[in-house]
């Protein structure tokens, strides 16, 4: 049984093609042709951030380097079920390298994230126009981040870039449980709405 | 499936983030793989994550990185000449596996942490009608999974916890102030909440219960509550 990704509006926006595009063409390339000149393009652009974010999150710089690799040896592996699959390439390699991380640090065979594309995977391959919608949904959600206020934002960046849990965040800032949740909440209303209503 | 409670938007959002814990996580994956309105609010927060990706600074590389990577690749079976149409047949299989949006026996996060159905679990008594059955993680989990087995007509005593506490029903239902919960449905509680759960399903209600580490209880009504209630 499969089952669609939600549905996208079949406006077309105007969006300049954009380096964004290009992530998910060579994706495609990798896909369907085994492209390594593809895969080193997108290597280029992704290794050095992933390699950073995990560095952030308190991995020492070897350990970030094998991390990176094992996530860009699953990005080529994937590649195909990414194709099939409605979303954002910075998100879902954000994603791999995420679940690298925790896999590294349970060292056990249990896997605990679960894979979302292998439950929404759909027929088609992804338009040129939804490729669009979703490098703008992509954009706009790194402008909404953006404009949070800062009590907000510096929660968000806690999370999504230092992973600290909840109650780290409470205890490093020194404030309540509560008081973190609900700018979390906040925040996360203030992109959700914003991908919602503009696509 | 008829979902009607669902997870936090903050525990989505830590989850997205990567920073809920092993328990937790587990909690979140069952209900994912049922719930298309979660998947959407997970991949949303996803978002977010490939926008701190992208406007990451860029780490310094280590030399002859993509050529050690290039040579893993070269040696991944995927790489072959044929790979296309043998990876094509190989993701079949997986996806076919995978693309389950219901759960035929147990969710498929659950499946790598019990090595038996949910009808031949050896139970362990904590109270009249109550009995769990507690799940092993990774040594450095942070956090305990448990299954919880409550006979049909039993009403919980009332209690609070003691940190955060995710709940999934897998069979039959429960009654308490917040509404009805059944199959699929999760219950997200803090430590500032009290309830009274009654089974109210004519089988015995069973879930899968996280929480934090039982050193994290502070109280003493907690630990004295904690072998009863079995969070």
């Amino acid at each position: 049984m499969y089952v669609q990704y939600k549905s996208v509006p079949t406006r077309r926006v105007d969006v300049t093609k954009n380096e964004t595009t290009d992530h998910h063409k060579l994706l495609e390339l990798i896909a369907l042709n085994r492209d390594k000149k593809a895969f080193e393009q997108l290597f280029i652009y992704f290794a050095p951030r992933v390699k950073a974010v995990l560095m952030k999150q308190s991995s020492d710089a070897n350990t970030a380097e094998d991390l990176m690799q094992e996530t860009m040896l699953t990005v080529w592996n994937k590649a195909d079920k990414f194709s099939k699959y409605r979303g954002s390439v910075s998100a879902w390699i954000f994603t791999i390298a995420r679940n690298k991380r925790i896999d590294g640090y349970r060292k056990q065979g249990t896997k605990h994230y679960l894979d979302i594309e292998d439950i929404e995977l759909t027929d088609d391959a992804m338009g040129s126009e939804e490729i669009l919608i979703s490098n703008e949904r992509d954009k706009m959600v790194t402008d909404i981040s953006n404009t949070l206020p800062i009590e907000q934002k510096e929660i968000i960046e806690m999370s999504f870039v230092k992973e600290l849990s909840q109650t780290e965040i409470s205890k490093k800032l020194g404030i309540p449980l509560g008081t973190v949740k609900s700018r979390m909440r906040l925040a996360y209303e203030k992109i959700r709405k914003s991908v919602e209503e503009a696509l | 499936m008829n979902i009607n409670h669902h997870p936090d938007e903050t525990t989505i959002l830590s989850y997205a983030a990567g920073t809920l814990d092993e328990a937790f996580a587990v909690i979140i994956s069952c209900h994912l793989q049922i719930c298309s309105t979660c998947r959407e609010a997970v991949k949303t927060a996803e978002l977010i994550g490939g926008s701190h990706l992208e406007q990451s600074e860029e780490a310094p590389l280590s030399q002859g990185s993509f050529g050690r990577l290039l040579e893993k690749i070269s040696v991944e079976p995927q790489a072959e000449n044929t790979h296309a149409q043998s990876s094509a047949s190989q993701s079949n299989e997986t996806n076919q596996a995978a693309l389950n949006p219901e759960w035929s026996e147990l969710p498929l996060a659950l499946q790598s942490y019990l090595t038996t159905n949910i009808d031949e679990i050896k139970w362990k008594r904590l109270a009249p009608g109550v009995s769990h059955h507690p799940i092993k993680l990774s040594e450095n989990a942070n956090s305990s999974l448990r299954l919880l087995r409550i006979a049909k007509g039993k009403q919980m005593p009332e209690h609070g916890h003691n940190g955060h506490e995710l709940t999934l029903i897998l069979q039959g239902a429960y009654k308490d102030k917040f509404g009805t919960f059944a199959k699929g449905d999760i219950a997200d509680l803090d430590d500032d909440v009290e309830h009274q759960p009654k089974v109210i399903s004519d089988e015995d209600c069973i879930c899968l219960a996280a929480t934090e580490a039982p050193t994290k209880f502070k109280s003493l009504l907690g630990r004295i509550l904690q072998p009863i209630v079995g969070i």
